[in-house]
């Protein structure tokens, strides 16, 4: 157990940017959140999954709908707790602690925020190891947990309780909902007990993206290689140095589609990266390699500073650094891939891990 | 009868200006020291070119000002209006009050009278909740008498102008017609935090536009000028006195602009990179259809996150007066400190102490300057490899801000230009345009007259071809109130992105129109 403050805050906001790799919404305004809410409610108390018993009840909280939204119409920080309260009726038990669904972008904040607020305990887990875009979209669906009972709730007061016949449906009625609620809502997602998230939660995350963030900043201090020292924390691959040629999207099926092309500099000068991108990052390669594809995981770094560019801050000349990560094993199963893999996301190309595909660049 | 126009820009250690005439030629020009009022450094200045220029002074027609005055007051947390900041949007965004990412100072300066009311819309402009008007009453009579300026940003104002608009007249109501008022919708785009600190900060600084308009105004009329007065904006154009004095955080870093804007006019180029070399440092930027093109990172103003466009520049440690020093191994290093200013007295040519820049360039015969005899005994083997050096440094820099490797035209202004060679790797022609010196103050001069409208579309509904054309027609006649040609307005900038998650496919778009000053004045003139 240790105590989460403002500089924990600061460093785990640029992790949650980084393994958002592109989407999951600007960690900004979900740091601001739980900045406020440590100034007025005291320093928020992390635990290790260890540190939970096993019959505990353990609800993520995080926001759905669109991150533009959020940017705007900031949530009240009355909906999660109205969502828990709700939950905790209905289950007829107590919520021992809350955690974030997915490490990337805003929603790895708001669970801290809350957590500041109730004064709940978070514990440093979450069930995806970097951002994705759909509720079934985590590895506790892959062991067949259910997403509900789950509560959504917005800054009116709202809150309608959801229990469905599987988890495709949830994102169905639940994304449903959250459009009436005025494009964004606060959701009480996938109860569990602490053994469960023990066994199919990816453990330690929150500390991943503190020590990510903590690499970037005493780089710029010490004058270091930000690039490096991120690669180092997060074992990652330099995939890609190049700048911004091209940044086409569009909105399909729901999504924030489109592809960022990269001409190389460098050592890469002459060849041409495509990132391609919904929400998230999830597939790069040039005219002759595939150097990286979902679930691992892809960023795109400023090259002076290091710090993650989202899809939407991605302009016309920006000079960048393409990263890939190995994702979580639990992803490298035959259902994780199966869940979201390529061909999930409609590219017509076979998963392999990006540590392979960085040997066969190497030789090729 | 001519009519002639003055431009002035306010850098950090330079002010410039000069006089032009109807066609745009310079008639005088000057360079004088950046005073800490500004305002004594602008009057010295422009006092220099109307005595220089000689012209009569009633033909003096327009005077445009790219001035440093608000930045400088938010970056000093000094003279600063005393403001109230005014949110509607409770029940929504209670979990991020206004000004909670600022620094403590600033929070200090301007958070005395904050309010978070009931109110603001969704995405698709439906209320939230109704617009909470007891509340604003309420307030009005709280702060009368302790603020005289009123900031006003309401959740999706961009979408929505209604509530922020009720807002404004319930303040005048009360406070009286006087009272300043910010609205958000006016200054931001979408994105809360960053449209209210704008807001906060423009309600913060009108004081000190106001006082420089005036003060530019009165030292205009006490040499005699009745010229109409504009300010130059971050964004490259021009807006009215009135329209300044309402919204003075857009002349916030209008120099950086001016200068690009001025090298792409003084050389007659649209597309091109331009490098400007001061006494301290050279900022390398891009010119996209005779505009800047924009930084794509988050813009922080005195601390404060807020959303505007500024120039993308790289900025380097070569200026005139960077210092070379020379190790005994014949080793030796550029930069990256600087004398600066103090060219003049410190650098050998002039009889100083300390070799710098200019003095490597006037030894290898590069420049005519001063007195070459001082650099004579320099080892030229050595020079030559420190000006090589040099030279890669701004090539790197140029390198950095292409977008392919294909060669493009390079504009080199400002006052240390000269220092650099004829040729240069990656630029398909170097560019020294006349009058190099002053681009910046040229570039005010020049600037012309925009109008830009965000706003998010249901393009399900009404399909992009017409939204884009409704957005188009609104931005050219924001371009036309503020005083710009119709016959020659152009659309400079369109941006349109999807909202992820949204039904409908809602698209925010944006659209900037610029064009020529309107010469309706110079008519009736005639």
């Amino acid at each position: 157990m240790r105590k989460l403050g403002k500089q924990e805050i600061e460093d785990i906001a640029v992790g949650a940017a980084l393994l958002g790799t592109g989407g999951g919404g600007d960690p900004y305004i979900g740091k601001l959140m739980a900045l406020q809410a440590i100034e007025e409610y005291g320093e928020i108390t992390l635990l290790d999954p260890d540190e939970v018993p096993d019959d505990a009840l353990i609800v993520p909280s995080a926001m759905m709908g669109a991150p533009t939204v959020m940017l705007e119409k900031a949530p009240s920080g009355e909906e999660a707790a109205a969502a828990f309260k709700n939950l905790e009726s209905y289950l007829g038990k107590e919520i021992y602690a809350t955690m974030p669904i997915e490490a990337g972008g805003l929603n790895s904040m708001l669970p801290l925020a809350l957590a500041a607020k109730l004064g709940l305990p978070v514990v440093d887990v979450d069930g995806m190891g970097r951002a994705f875009p759909e509720l079934q979209m985590v590895t506790f669906y892959l062991d067949g947990i259910s997403a509900t009972p789950m509560v959504i709730a917005d800054e009116k007061g709202n809150t309608t309780l959801l229990s469905t016949i599987n988890n495709v449906w949830t994102e169905r009625i639940a994304r449903a909902a959250t459009i009436e609620m005025g494009g964004s809502s606060m959701i009480a997602i996938y109860p569990m007990t602490g053994k469960e998230i023990k066994k199919s939660g990816i453990s330690n995350i929150l500390k991943l993206e503190e020590e990510i963030g903590r690499a970037i900043r005493l780089a710029k201090e010490y004058n270091a290689d930000p690039i490096s020292e991120v690669l180092k924390k997060a074992k990652g691959f330099e995939l890609f140095r190049g700048k911004v040629s091209d940044i086409n999207r569009k909105t399909e099926t729901g999504f924030a589609r489109g592809v960022a092309t990269f001409e190389g500099i460098n050592e890469y000068k002459g060849e041409t990266l495509e990132v391609r991108f919904q929400n998230e990052h999830l597939l790069a390669q040039t005219d002759q390699r595939l150097l990286c594809v979902t679930p691992d995981l892809i960023a795109v770094l400023d090259a002076e500073t290091g710090l993650p560019i989202t899809t939407e801050g991605i302009r016309y000349g920006a000079r960048c650094v393409i990263i890939g990560m190995p994702c979580h094993p639990k992803w490298r199963t035959g259902k994780g891939i199966e869940t979201v893999g390529p061909k999930y996301f409609g590219y017509d190309v076979e998963y392999v891990p990006v540590e392979e595909l960085a040997k066969k660049g190497v030789t090729a | 009868m001519g009519v002639y126009r003055i431009g002035i820009d306010v850098g950090g250690t330079h002010t410039d200006a000069v006089l032009l005439d109807q066609d745009n030629t310079v008639i005088s020009e000057t360079k004088s020291p950046t005073t800490e009022d500004v305002t004594t450094g602008i009057y010295t200045a422009m006092k220099k070119i109307i005595q220089d220029g000689n012209v009569p002074r009633e033909e003096i027609k327009y005077a445009m000002l790219g001035t440093t005055h608000c930045t400088n007051a938010i970056v000093e947390r000094k003279r600063l209006n005393k403001i109230a900041a005014i949110r509607i949007g409770a029940p929504a965004t209670l979990a991020v009050k206004p000004l909670i990412g600022v620094p403590d100072d600033l929070r200090d300066a301007l958070g005395k009278y904050v309010y978070l009311i009931r109110g603001g819309h969704e995405f698709d402009g439906r209320e939230i909740v109704s617009l909470d008007e007891e509340h604003l009453y309420q307030i009005a009579e709280e702060i009368k008498g302790n603020v005289d300026s009123v900031a006003i940003t309401s959740v999706f104002s961009p979408v929505s102008q209604a509530h922020e608009q009720r807002a404004s007249e319930i303040m005048k109501e009360v406070l009286g017609e006087d009272i300043s008022v910010s609205l958000s919708s006016e200054i931001g785009s979408v994105g809360l935090l960053e449209r209210e600190n704008a807001t906060i900060l423009n309600a913060a600084v009108v004081n000190v536009a106001k006082t420089a308009a005036d003060g530019f105004i009165n030292a205009l009329k006490n040499e005699g000028i009745e010229a109409k007065v504009f300010f130059g904006q971050n964004d490259g154009t021009l807006m009215s006195v009135e329209y300044a004095v309402k919204y003075p955080i857009f002349t916030i870093a209008c120099g950086p602009t001016n200068s690009l804007r001025g090298a792409s006019y003084l050389s007659d180029s649209s597309d091109a990179i331009v490098v400007d070399v001061g006494g301290t440092t050279s900022d390398v930027g891009v010119l996209v259809q005779s505009f800047p093109r924009e930084s794509s990172l988050a813009v922080e103003i005195g601390g404060a996150r807020t959303n505007f466009r500024m120039p993308d520049l790289i900025s380097i440690g070569l200026g005139g007066g960077t210092i070379i020093r020379i190790h005994e191994n014949g080793g030796f290093t550029v930069g990256p400190d600087s004398v600066g200013y103090r060219l003049p007295e410190k650098s050998l040519i002039f009889g100083g102490d300390t070799l710098t820049v200019t003095d490597v360039a006037v030894a290898l015969g590069k420049v005519n300057l001063g007195d070459s005899s001082k650099v004579a005994h320099l080892d030229q083997t050595l020079l030559n490899k420190v000006y090589d050096k040099m030279v890669e440094l701004v090539e790197e820099a140029i390198d950095k801000m292409k977008t392919s490797a294909a060669p493009v035209p390079v504009l080199l202004v400002g006052g240390g230009s000269i220092l650099l060679p004829e040729k240069l790797k990656g630029a398909s022609q170097v560019i020294r345009p006349e009058h190099s010196g002053v681009a910046n103050a040229i570039g005010a001069a020049i600037s012309q007259v925009s109008g830009q409208i965000e706003k998010v579309y249901a393009l399900a509904e009404i399909g992009r071809e017409k939204a884009l054309q409704l957005a188009k027609e609104k931005a050219m006649s924001e371009a036309i109130n503020a005083g710009a040609d119709p016959d020659s307005l152009v659309i400079v900038d369109i941006e349109d992105v999807p909202l992820a998650y949204m039904p409908g496919n809602a698209t925010r778009i944006r659209v900037k129109a610029a064009g020529d000053l309107a010469r309706l004045e110079v008519n009736e003139l005639v």
